[in-house]
């Protein structure tokens, strides 16, 4: 959904008409907002659930290739990778598009607050095994 | 006066990056929150909006510098396992005020042998390690968005303001990650 009332707002600010901005799509906005919120709701996911399965766990600490990091490595390349792959589909799908960019702000501010959450040590304790 | 290596790495870590980091947000967010109509002129804007470019990208680096360091390179010095012997998994730290050669900084808090410190590590460090990694996700997204949008931002006060919690949202996380660093550093030092 494009938000028609920038543009107005752009002409109503004389230091703005002087810059002669062009119209910028949402889309790509939007994929970051997004993708920051899956980014930590993957960290905050796999740092629950390796409390929960050892299978999990181990699977996670090999990501430390030697390094003696344990399952932080797993958690945080599957995080970042997380964040990095969605930011990067989603940036093509909204490519040049406008897409509803408050909405998409709300998503990701949901998913990154229960991402965080989940990253809190009572929280992810309490699914221990 | 001299810094052994992993002190050394500790002080990049916690206190050359996280200054860095600090200046970057302050300046930063100042930058963002005066981003408003009849505030600055359009040539103020140009000059004000490289100054943001640049220290919303800093902040972005930083944060990612401090988290890979912390993860790759000082982290496995603080969770070493060294004390255990036989079935006391805690053997090495026995009678120590401070970790050693035989006790790590997670063995030394999790042995209680100085106090009650378990909770420092059961807390402050499980959700510094995890945490933390969530300020470099929301600064680069909050740059990347400053750079896109740029001057714009000044017509768009709720996105201005959308940007604002993802940048305070990144520091936040920061905040956790170096105030518990800062306690951990005081109480179990890595040697």
């Amino acid at each position: 959904m494009r938000d028609e009332s920038r543009q107005e707002n752009r002409e109503a600010i004389p230091e703005l008409r002087e810059l002669h901005l062009t119209e910028k799509p949402d889309g790509p906005g939007a994929a970051a907002m997004l993708a920051a919120g899956i980014g930590i709701l993957v960290l905050g996911l796999l740092t629950t659930l390796s409390e929960v399965s050892t299978g999990l766990h181990d699977f996670l600490a090999k990501f430390e290739f030697g390094q003696g990091v344990g399952p932080l490595a797993g958690k945080t390349i599957l995080a970042v990778a997380g964040w990095a792959v969605s930011w990067v589909i989603l940036a093509i799908l909204w490519r040049g598009k406008d897409v509803d960019i408050r909405r998409m702000f709300w998503i990701g501010l949901v998913l990154g607050v229960l991402g965080a959450v989940l990253t809190f040590p009572p929280v992810f304790t309490a699914f221990a095994g | 006066m001299e810094l052994t290596s992993r002190e050394g790495w500790t002080v990049v870590h916690g206190l050359v990056l996280g200054t860095v980091f600090l200046l970057t947000f302050g300046g930063g967010l100042a930058g963002l929150w005066s981003l408003r109509p009849g505030f600055i002129t359009a040539r103020g804007i140009k000059e004000r909006m490289t100054r943001l470019y640049i220290g919303t990208s800093t902040m972005a680096v930083v944060a990612w510098l401090t988290v890979i360091s912390g993860t790759w390179i000082v982290y496995p010095w603080y969770r070493a396992g060294l004390a255990g012997a036989g079935d006391d998994p805690y053997a090495g730290c026995t009678g120590l005020a401070l970790p050693s050669d035989t006790c790590s900084p997670r063995d030394f808090l999790k042995s209680n042998v100085s106090g009650t410190t378990e909770t420092w590590h059961n807390f402050g460090m499980e959700w510094k390690e995890h945490i933390g990694w969530a300020a470099p996700i929301l600064a680069t997204a909050a740059a990347f968005l400053v750079i896109y949008y740029g001057p714009r931002l000044i017509a768009r006060p709720w996105l201005r303001a959308a940007v604002i919690v993802m940048f305070v949202g990144a520091f936040a996380a920061a905040v956790v990650g170096g105030v518990f660093g800062a306690f951990l550093n005081k109480v179990a030092p890595i040697v």
